[in-house]
């Protein structure tokens, strides 16, 4: 049997069109509920659509009615049965406050083992320069030529200027800053991908820096201007760059899928929102740090004296871990 | 060579979204990527003169824009377009999530963010490797993420008067042998036939009436037409009046 196909059209065309319109409707305003009626009519049409799908798909012949048809049944069963939340208006506050803490409690394991393969590298990078005076120069990049002078030096030069060298430039040096900080966290998240691989070298090679100057500056006896240098930007970029591995393990973790036994597409979907989570809060983690960087750290004694750089700092490290540990402390709460 | 994602909906319906392939991809980027330097170039230049006022913060906007500008390109078009960049919308690509629902912001944020993987060691090595071994042509941001990108089809109702025309069908007088033609007519060959009538004009002129004799034959010895009424009658003027039968009841043309 072969279809009338104009007679078809004629008598389904309307209930197509009222369809096309819903689905319309509901892609331009994406917070709109539809009321239980037409939650119902457009479930009716949905059903009456597919049926006519069917029904063209067995009998007719005609491959652009298919195409349509298909193409509104496709918009209308991802309406229908999309189950996620979309509708709902996102608050900017809400998201940073209360489910950044508790996405980062959620996958606080890969916190911990992006933390540790920091760690290794930092006592890495610590004893490859107590074993060897040429590895600050084998290991240091280019864009951080300034730390391969003697730090002693560079501390009396930095004090002895009467105005930052970044004066007149914060706010390009601040962005500049975050562009690269931000740039290198996504790289870290993004290495994931690689089975973790990626994000353990780029996690141990940022940990080998930060030894390796940390070390130099301790070994120099330059230690409080190292503290009052690093803290204040520190305390925020460094578990920001942390973070971002977290994020890049929480992927790995799905990609490998040791002990769950669900598809590889089915791990990936399930922590997809969290790793988007954790990768929001890294940039406006940055963010901070990126302006304290550029308006406070590079201010030295007698400018600004340490005590007051290295109290700011813990100040900061303080927040940051209550905020961290919020949803700890919601959760115990929540529980008494 | 490129596949096609099908889905089943649990009322028992199939549809299917054809794949786009790598090359159409590329060079979707590719148009991105010229959109991108032409939008950077053109907010420098506005901050180029914001820089009379203030070097300091023109300098710095510069710097979040070359960053930002890259990053949220992608994440922008492909969230408030639904799935399209301007790429994409020129070559009629679209991404979609892997299961045909909607697509999420989270799922487009993470399918750019993890472009930095899928561009190693460089022109997106990674990453077309990637396409050209998932079964669903995913490269891993778009593994990571769960969307597929597709060609978008145009969805319009055939248009069959302009096709068949209102001539007068002479078959028609003989409707005892139309139903015939219709009972004994497949989908799939009637299928073939409006097909070959929709693209008539791309044959070559020999090959287009060796097809339509083709046909009309085969049309002819499913139901025997008197000779006398075929006899004047072109193939290709034969095969028409068979599709306007099979698609065109009598009772639809009365009512016309």
């Amino acid at each position: 049997m072969i279809i009338d196909l104009p007679r078809f059209i004629a008598a389904e065309r309307p209930a197509w069109t009222e369809l096309e319109a819903i689905l319309d409707d509901l892609a331009l305003n994406p917070g709109r509920r539809l009321t239980l009626e037409e939650a119902r009519r457009f479930h009716f049409l949905y059903q009456k659509t597919s049926a006519d799908l069917g029904r063209v798909a067995t009998f007719a012949s005609e491959p652009e009615l298919l195409r349509y048809l298909e193409s509104l049944v496709a918009r209308a069963y991802a309406d229908i049965h999309e189950t996620r939340e979309r509708g709902v208006r996102w608050h900017p506050l809400r998201w940073l406050l209360i489910e950044f803490p508790t996405v980062f409690r959620r996958q606080v394991g890969a916190f911990w083992m992006s933390m540790l393969v920091t760690l290794l590298g930092t006592a890495f990078g610590a004893f490859a320069l107590l074993l060897d005076d040429e590895a600050k120069a084998a290991i240091v990049p280019a864009q951080f030529a300034h730390v391969l002078k003697d730090p002693a030096q560079r501390v009396a030069e930095e004090e002895a200027e009467a105005v930052n060298p970044t004066s007149g430039a914060h706010a390009t040096f601040a962005a500049q800053l975050m562009a690269n900080n931000i740039g290198v966290s996504i790289k870290t998240l993004a290495l994931g991908m690689t089975w973790g691989i990626g994000t353990v070298l780029m996690l141990f090679y940022n940990g080998v820096i930060l030894g390796l100057v940390g070390a130099d500056f301790i070994a120099a006896g330059q230690t409080a201007f190292l503290v009052g240098w690093l803290l204040p930007h520190g305390s925020f970029e460094i578990p920001a760059i942390i973070i971002a591995g977290q994020a890049g393990f929480v992927l790995a973790r799905a990609l490998i899928g040791r002990g769950d036994r669900s598809p590889l597409a089915a791990r990936l979907r399930a922590v997809a929102r969290d790793v988007a989570t954790l990768v929001g809060g890294v940039a406006v983690l940055l963010v901070w740090a990126g302006i304290v960087e550029s308006y406070f750290s590079q201010h030295h004694q007698p400018r600004i004296p340490y005590s007051l750089k290295i109290a700011f700092g813990i100040a900061e490290t303080v927040l940051l871990a209550a905020f961290l540990s919020s949803a700890w402390w919601r959760k115990m709460g929540a529980t008494r | 060579m490129n596949g096609e994602l099908r889905i089943r909906t649990p009322e028992g319906i199939t549809f299917a979204y054809p794949l786009a392939g790598p090359v159409t991809r590329c060079l979707a980027w590719g148009i991105d990527m010229l959109a991108i330097l032409t939008l950077c170039s053109v907010i420098s230049m506005v901050l180029g003169f914001a820089g009379m006022i203030s070097p300091d913060l023109a300098q710095a906007s510069m710097a979040i824009v070359f960053f930002v500008v890259p990053v949220a390109y992608g994440i922008a078009f492909e969230w408030l377009c639904r799935g399209q960049t301007l790429g994409k919308k020129l070559l009629r690509l679209r991404v979609m999530d892997a299961d045909g629902l909607r697509l999420q912001f989270h799922q487009v944020l993470m399918r750019n963010l993890i472009r930095f993987a899928d561009l190693l060691p460089g022109f997106y090595l990674v990453g077309g490797v990637s396409c050209l071994l998932s079964r669903k042509a995913q490269r891993l941001g778009d593994l990571a993420a769960g969307t597929i990108v597709v060609h978008h089809r145009k969805t319009r109702e055939p248009d069959l008067e302009q096709l068949l025309g209102t001539k007068f069908n002479s078959l028609r007088a003989h409707p005892h042998l139309c139903g015939r033609l219709r009972q004994r007519t497949s989908p799939a060959q009637a299928r073939l036939a409006l097909q070959a009538l929709v693209r008539r004009e791309e044959f070559e002129p020999g090959a287009r009436v060796e097809l339509f004799a083709e046909m009309a034959a085969h049309f002819k010895s499913l139901a025997q037409f008197p000779p006398e009424l075929l006899e004047a009658m072109p193939d290709e003027q034969f095969v028409r009046n068979v599709v306007d039968l099979l698609f065109r009841t009598g009772e639809a043309k009365a009512r016309e």
